[in-house]
């Protein structure tokens, strides 16, 4: 079994340990076998059968899976290839539990069930249940950390319909033809940034389209070592976008992006696949990077301070650094800050802040001390998963009356003057 | 062997059992640096405090178990490798004192502080650590002082212990004494801070160090000169530093490493040249101007091809990308890279690297060569796999001729890695029987249980030969 671990791939870490401060977990657990030179010299024990994987297994699951040691790296380690590998092995050795591959599987590809979800999520907290609930202490019998999410989870409102049916046009000659990707929970919980995504992309001049047949990117399956259900649903998406022959598939998920860009790297070894798998993942793109390639006309003068927390797979994977930052500081009005240390993961990780809850805070309070520093009035993310997590820690400081969280969508569709219906 | 006792005496002596590591997972974490080999140690302890560096090192005296003190284990040389099990100390968490004192233009710092913050600390008021390992941003001071560390601004600044001024130490016994003080000046009794500082963690501990700031020059100017022989740009660097300039940076880069920066991330350096050099000025904006200018003419004198002056800092750092990309640039071949570091007179560059041309062909091994040409400073870097024993035998013998090389034109092993477990083999070749003598009865006379970081820079046998892979 660990003969599928990425062993050949541990070799090209020399060791050198350049990694060390660009690693999260290392930073606040201060052990080396939390490290990425750790983790990759003990994947390469493990495949040496020098150690078990048992015995690596804390060390693995507590990575972030961020990313940020790759860039990092002044030998181009493909430490995720390595992570995944062990996912892979410990999913065969110790499948997930069943609830967990539920979701994976079935719940997060299936559209019907996921507008039920936010259907009722929706009516939950319209009736105001919610805050009763919440004071009536109903809810302390969910486990902390549920409960924390719990209490900071967006207003889930109905995505515009009239945004995805048909193409829209712009109002000049299109520069761009996109297809829109709105990935699964972002439809759930953020439905309101893809409408305005695809309303930035429309003023922007491209022609937006939002097919039907897509389906999840299938990241969360990867991560959690489940490659079978991604490449089914990578197989899926390549074939839905196809169809329209667009000059670029968008997306507003730095996660899901993260993915869809590393198809060819999931169906590498699938001839009839590769090809269109190396084109599919070509023609992704952040929405940062098109609109801040098409420019955008603002009518709004904003204000206050502004700082920004990448999204690591936007940031790692995607590698898309400047675009955010470029479109942040064309913004009339607003002054921009960089966050100190801002391309260290905020402890979001995909599901890492559910199931590893306590370390996730660790890393979200040292998250918090950086943006302390600055007093940002606004704090810009680029992936839901990421934004919930900074309204954490906004919570946890006690600092929801003075700072907003906000998807770097929101504040230049707000300097358009886009006001959302 | 570390008994269910000792744990126990060594579980009062820390301040948090946490801090106690145990666990194999562990074990074999700390079984490695950045240099070759890996030993497996007993127990892992992270002391982050002098009562607690002091408590564990008298036990070890007492129970006769090996000690290795270790920072964030970016060494090249096999400095922290735990080759006879036991303790190792690792000092990373021990971040917590990082003082600087502008009237004394002093910086007083734990052994887990990274170097790179030093300086950092030391701008904001002006001033400047001088020292910068290519690793300074992951080093710790305690790593960077034991190992006596060096970078591309040795040349007009010097190396790590050019910026000691005191030192706290346990020793192997377990005392706690200072060295030197906080004055500049200080002739008071032997230097045993210079002593300690290059020692590489056999003599004793640095558990705090006074280090001495300077002020911080206002601009730097980069340049790139180009040479079509590298025998001009030899010559090159030596007019240079005789026209009345001194650069703060003149790093090298060969042929080889050119042609493989051009293939990995083509940025147009030309690839049909033997050398190019960067040089940096530091100092006043209107006199680096000058000065670049000079440097410029100097250089296109002795036969430089262009000398390219950077407008600006964008333009600069793309200048310094050619060096940075060297790295990635090599391992893109085969996955192994081993970085020497000898050194040798500035007048021997160009027939050294006529030797290391030679040594390359004699052994078909990849060889690139860069590093920091104004002091003499090579870093022959060889390309290589650690899975293939075959070629791993002839890189051996490479690196062991590298050496003798480095030696017989008046050079020496080590300019800045340290020794380790790497070059100790070799130490008798340049310091004859005598000298490595004198060395030894001075270990003796510090630790006389032999218990501090046993088995590096001394050859543990007789005719030890270098090995960088085991059968």
């Amino acid at each position: 079994m660990t003969s599928q671990l990425a062993y050949k791939e541990t070799f090209d870490c020399v060791q050198c340990g350049y990694c060390l401060p660009a690693c999260p977990t290392y930073g606040t657990m201060g052990k080396e076998r939390h490290s990425p030179r750790g983790r990759i010299n003990l994947v390469q024990m493990a495949a040496e059968g020098k150690i078990t994987i048992d015995e690596i297994t804390e060390s693995m699951e507590l990575c972030l899976g961020c990313r940020a040691c790759e860039t990092a790296c002044p030998t181009n380690v493909q430490y995720g290839k390595i992570l995944e590998s062990f996912k892979q092995v410990k999913r065969a050795e110790a499948p997930s539990p069943f609830v967990e591959n539920m979701a994976l599987q079935k719940a997060l590809p299936n559209k019907k069930l996921l507008a039920a979800m936010r259907a009722s999520l929706r009516a939950y907290q319209k009736t105001g249940i919610d805050s009763v609930a919440r004071k009536s202490k109903a809810l302390s019998i969910l486990p902390e950390q549920l409960r924390a999410f719990e209490e900071i989870a967006p207003a889930v409102e109905m995505p515009n319909k009239q945004l995805r049916t048909g193409i829209l046009l712009p109002e000049s000659e299109p520069k761009a033809r996109v297809a829109f990707f709105t990935g699964c929970i972002m439809d759930v919980f953020f439905a309101k940034i893809n409408d305005l995504s695809i309303k930035l992309l429309q003023h922007a001049g491209c022609e937006v389209t939002v097919i039907k047949e897509q389906t999840c990117c299938g990241a969360l399956q990867n991560h959690s070592g489940d490659t079978g259900t991604s490449r089914k649903l990578a197989k899926e998406n390549i074939a839905a976008f196809e169809e329209g022959n667009f000059d670029f598939v968008v997306n507003a998920i730095g996660g899901c992006g993260a993915m869809l860009v590393e198809y060819d790297h999931l169906l590498a070894h699938e001839a009839e696949w590769a090809e269109r798998a190396r084109v599919f993942a070509q023609k992704n793109k952040d929405v940062s990077v098109i609109l801040n390639k098409l420019g955008i006309n603002f009518s709004r003068e904003l204000s206050g301070v502004v700082t920004y927390q990448p999204s690591c797979h936007l940031l790692n994977v995607q590698k898309v650094a400047d675009d955010p930052i470029q479109l942040l500081e064309s913004i009339p009005g607003i002054t921009y800050v960089p966050l100190p240390k801002g391309d260290m993961c905020c402890g979001s990780a995909g599901i890492y802040n559910i199931v590893h809850y306590e370390e996730s805070m660790e890393i979200l309070d040292a998250k918090m001390e950086d943006v302390h520093n600055i007093s940002p009035d606004t704090i810009v993310t680029s992936n839901p998963g990421c934004h919930l997590q900074m309204c954490l820690g906004v919570k946890r400081e006690g600092l929801e009356e003075r700072v907003r969280v906000v998807h770097i969508i929101e504040l230049l569709a707000e300097a358009c003057g886009f006001d959302h219906k | 062997m570390i008994t269910e006792q000792i744990v126990e005496r060594l579980k009062s002596i820390m301040g948090s059992e946490k801090r106690i590591l145990l666990e194999k997972a562990d074990l074999v974490s700390y079984s490695y640096d950045g240099s070759f080999g890996a030993y497996i140690p007993e127990i892992i302890l992270q002391p982050i405090s002098t009562e607690e560096t002091a408590g564990i090192v008298k036990l070890a005296n007492e129970m006769k178990i090996p000690v290795y003190p270790r920072g964030r284990g970016t060494s090249l040389s096999g400095g922290p490798l735990p080759v006879h099990g036991g303790m190792v100390l690792d000092f990373s968490r021990w971040t917590q004192k990082l003082i600087i004192d502008p009237e004394d233009t002093v910086a007083i710092v734990s052994p887990g502080v990274i170097t790179a913050d030093i300086d950092r600390e030391a701008q904001r008021y002006g001033l400047m650590y001088p020292p910068d390992p290519s690793s300074s941003h992951v080093s710790t001071i305690g790593g960077n002082l034991a190992e006596n560390a060096g970078g591309p601004r040795g040349l007009k600044y010097g190396v790590t212990k050019d910026y000691v001024l005191g030192l706290e130490i346990v020793t192997p016994e377990g005392e706690i004494i200072r060295t030197g003080g906080r004055t500049v000046k200080n002739v008071t009794g032997y230097d045993l801070t210079k002593l300690i500082v290059g020692s590489e963690g056999t003599l004793g501990i640095i558990t705090e160090a006074t280090l001495q700031l300077i002020p911080r020059p206002r601009a730097t100017q980069t340049m790139m000169v180009i040479f079509d022989d590298i025998i001009d740009a030899g010559k090159a660097i030596s007019a240079v530093l005789t026209s009345g300039i001194l650069p703060s940076k003149m790093e090298i880069m060969d042929q080889a490493s050119i042609q493989a920066v051009e293939e990995f991330q083509p940025i147009g350096l030309p690839t049909d040249v033997d050398a190019i050099i960067l040089i940096e000025l530091d100092g006043h904006p209107i006199a680096i101007r000058d000065e670049s200018e000079q440097v410029k003419k100097v250089c296109l004198e002795v036969g430089a091809r262009e000398a390219i002056i950077a407008r600006d800092e964008e333009s600069a750092g793309n200048l310094w990308k050619a060096r940075k990309l060297v790295s990635p640039a090599i391992v893109r071949k085969k996955p192994t890279k081993i970085s020497e570091d000898a050194t040798i007179p500035r007048s021997k560059i160009p027939e050294m690297f006529r030797r290391l041309q030679e040594i390359k062909a004699k052994y078909e091994i990849d060889l690139v060569v860069f590093g920091h040409a104004g002091d003499g400073n090579l870093h022959p870097n060889i390309i290589t796999d650690k899975q293939d024993k075959e070629e791993m035998k002839r890189v051996e013998k490479a690196v062991a001729e590298i050496f003798t090389a480095a030696i017989e034109l008046g050079g020496t092993l080590s300019g800045e890695h340290g020794i380790g477990t790497m070059k100790a083999p070799f130490m008798e070749m340049e310091l004859g029987k005598a000298g490595l003598d004198m060395m030894k009865r001075m270990k003796k006379a510090w630790d006389p249980n032999n218990i501090m970081n046993p088995g590096k820079i001394f050859p543990e046998i007789k005719g030890q030969r270098l090995v960088l892979v085991h059968d």
